[in-house]
């Protein structure tokens, strides 16, 4: 049981690793690639609150936008260099999520799902009323984030692997907590939050711990999805986005961190060969979407569960 | 005398004109089962809300131990050594029924904000988890998902749990309903050899039951308490007859 649980996502962690050598080197599906491994990194961030936690929250979108405008405000004041770039992106998304979450928190159900939701929008305006940096129509970046000096970043194979070292890392991070002192109360409180009270743990604090952690993680993706892109819009904020993060992880099944990976793949890579198929893709990609619930129960993970 | 271990004065509870709780005192000492009796609606999982924390009395004081405990949190309470069963079993169904225990544990023994690390291979966790499942004779279920356990099965985990506490009172609210006669007889058994470790606090519908374990019982009626005795003195007071026993007694 538990060798499969680390064989899947060590098999993606490879098959990432040698895709560029096989077939997957040229800018562009190297450039997806990366993409799906910035919002694997979203949706594992999601994944520790949605399944570690039972905490839906249809506002993940926001701890990017927060670390992707952490770039930005930097960058605009001149402000490049990796090592305070991103600790500072991390702890403004940790920070953001720490705030709200403290007031989130205090709800469950679906009115959690719309406190969340109502505070993403909040980010969302905010970030459109940012006239400094560009408003509604975003902000390009002089240059991606420098590593020592260097842009070493903007060398695609050295970012390819940097969003990997870190996806790997991130991973690791949740399926650790998951599986510690901590995890434990969280998916206790998940199960069943009056037993838990019972035996003497106050699940508010936990809750708010993992929350904090997501936002972090999530501000992390936010930053190398703004270096992706070298450029920030509000359009990273939006709710839709939200609720494509909150669709990875359902997709890829909520059993662990590596289903939400695989689901952000599966996600990304669909949505650009239907793009690539039709322009109006959207109108398959949502039936094939509500397919995959009726049909994949426990997602993708569940399947490969399977014997 | 000793102190009693837990101790209501005067908790008064309503629920709009309706009246749940009026005026209950009662006491609970080291050592002893104190049966709470009463028909059905007489307000007694009621009572155990409020002393567990589930719900805030009206009016009264709660003592543990000379504390008050009154306004304190159920998570509060139940670190300071009160460990309840619930109505409806109430376990973690995902958790296999080891890991049921070991959260019990944990959450007396250190920090629960450690991040890494299994907690699955904490041997000191799992060793005092199942100590407590032996005691309860569920030692060879223990590596089963607890949903998958049977009712019986399910309340003695439930026990388990409580015991993993290492708590000085225990609240139970029904531990027989639903069991078949073989598992009654068990539970009854479990709860007799424990008595003299805890103070318990026993609701329980079995009269059987209550008349052959408890050291005192209490009635409640329309959330008032009616008599305090010995099961003897119990069974030969007339009100008590009339609101609840019947002929049955």
């Amino acid at each position: 049981m538990r060798w499969r649980d680390a064989a899947v996502p060590l098999a993606i962690f490879a098959a990432l690793a040698v895709a560029p050598f096989i077939g997957f080197g040229q800018g562009y599906s190297l450039t997806l690639l990366s993409r799906g491994m910035i919002f694997g990194m979203a949706a594992i961030s999601l994944s520790l609150l949605v399944g570690g936690g039972g905490l839906i929250s249809l506002g993940h979108a926001a701890m990017l936008g927060v670390g992707a405008y952490a770039v930005v405000v930097l960058d605009h004041a001149r402000i490049t260099e990796a090592w305070m770039v991103v600790p500072i992106a991390v702890l403004a998304a940790a920070g953001f999520a720490t705030l709200t979450g403290a007031i989130a928190i205090r709800t469950s159900g679906v009115h959690f799902i719309m406190i969340t939701l109502a505070f993403g929008q909040m980010a969302f305006f905010t970030a459109s009323s940012l006239s400094i940096y560009g408003g509604d129509d975003g902000y390009t970046l002089y240059g991606r984030t420098t590593l020592f000096g260097t842009r070493a970043l903007e060398g695609r194979l050295f970012f390819h692997f940097t969003c990997l070292a870190l996806l790997i890392g991130c991973w690791a991070l949740v399926q650790a907590l998951l599986n510690s002192r901590f995890g434990r109360v969280l998916q206790a409180a998940r199960e069943n939050e009056t037993r838990t009270r019972a035996v003497g743990f106050e699940p508010y604090r936990y809750r708010l711990v993992a929350y904090a952690i997501a936002g972090a993680i999530g501000g992390l993706a936010g930053v190398l999805l703004a270096n992706g892109t070298e450029f920030v819009a509000p359009s990273y904020l939006t709710w839709q986005r939200s609720g494509d993060l909150l669709f990875m992880v359902i997709l890829g099944g909520v059993g662990g961190p590596h289903g939400a990976l695989m689901g952000a793949l599966a996600f990304i890579l669909i949505e650009d060969w239907l793009a690539k198929l039709t322009e109006h893709w959207r109108l398959i990609f949502g039936p094939v979407l509500i397919l995959c619930v009726f049909f994949l129960r426990g997602g993708i993970a569940g399947v490969l569960r399977r014997d | 005398m000793t102190e009693p271990l837990l101790e209501l004065r005067g908790l008064r509870k309503s629920f709009g004109g309706l009246v749940v709780t009026d005026g209950v005192s009662l006491d609970l000492r080291q050592g002893e089962i104190h049966a709470l009796i009463g028909p059905n609606g007489a307000g007694k999982t009621t009572l155990i809300h409020q002393i567990s924390g589930t719900l805030a009395p009206d009016a009264g004081v709660i003592l543990f131990a000379g504390r008050d405990f009154t306004r304190l949190s159920m998570a509060k309470r139940a670190r300071a050594g009160l460990a309840r069963s619930f109505q409806i079993t109430s376990i973690v169904p995902a958790f296999s029924a080891l890991e049921n225990a070991a959260l019990a544990v944990q959450a007396r023994s250190g920090s629960s904000f450690r991040f890494f690390g299994r907690a699955n291979g904490e041997t000191a966790l799992n060793d005092q988890a199942m100590e407590a499942l032996a005691e309860v004779g569920l030692e060879r279920r223990a590596g089963v998902p607890a949903a998958t356990l049977s009712h019986g099965e399910k309340r003695q985990l439930e026990l388990a749990i409580a015991l993993a506490m290492r708590p000085r009172v225990l609240l139970l609210d029904e531990p027989l309903a639903g069991t078949g006669a073989e598992e009654a007889e068990r539970l009854m058994r479990i709860l007799g050899d424990l008595r003299a470790r805890f103070g318990i606090l026993l609701i329980e519908h079995d009269m059987p039951a209550v008349f052959a374990l408890a050291d005192r019982i209490s009635v409640l009626a329309q959330g008032r308490l009616i008599a305090t005795g010995t099961p003897g003195e119990i069974r030969a007071n007339a009100v008590v007859r009339d609101a609840y026993l019947g002929e049955e007694a």
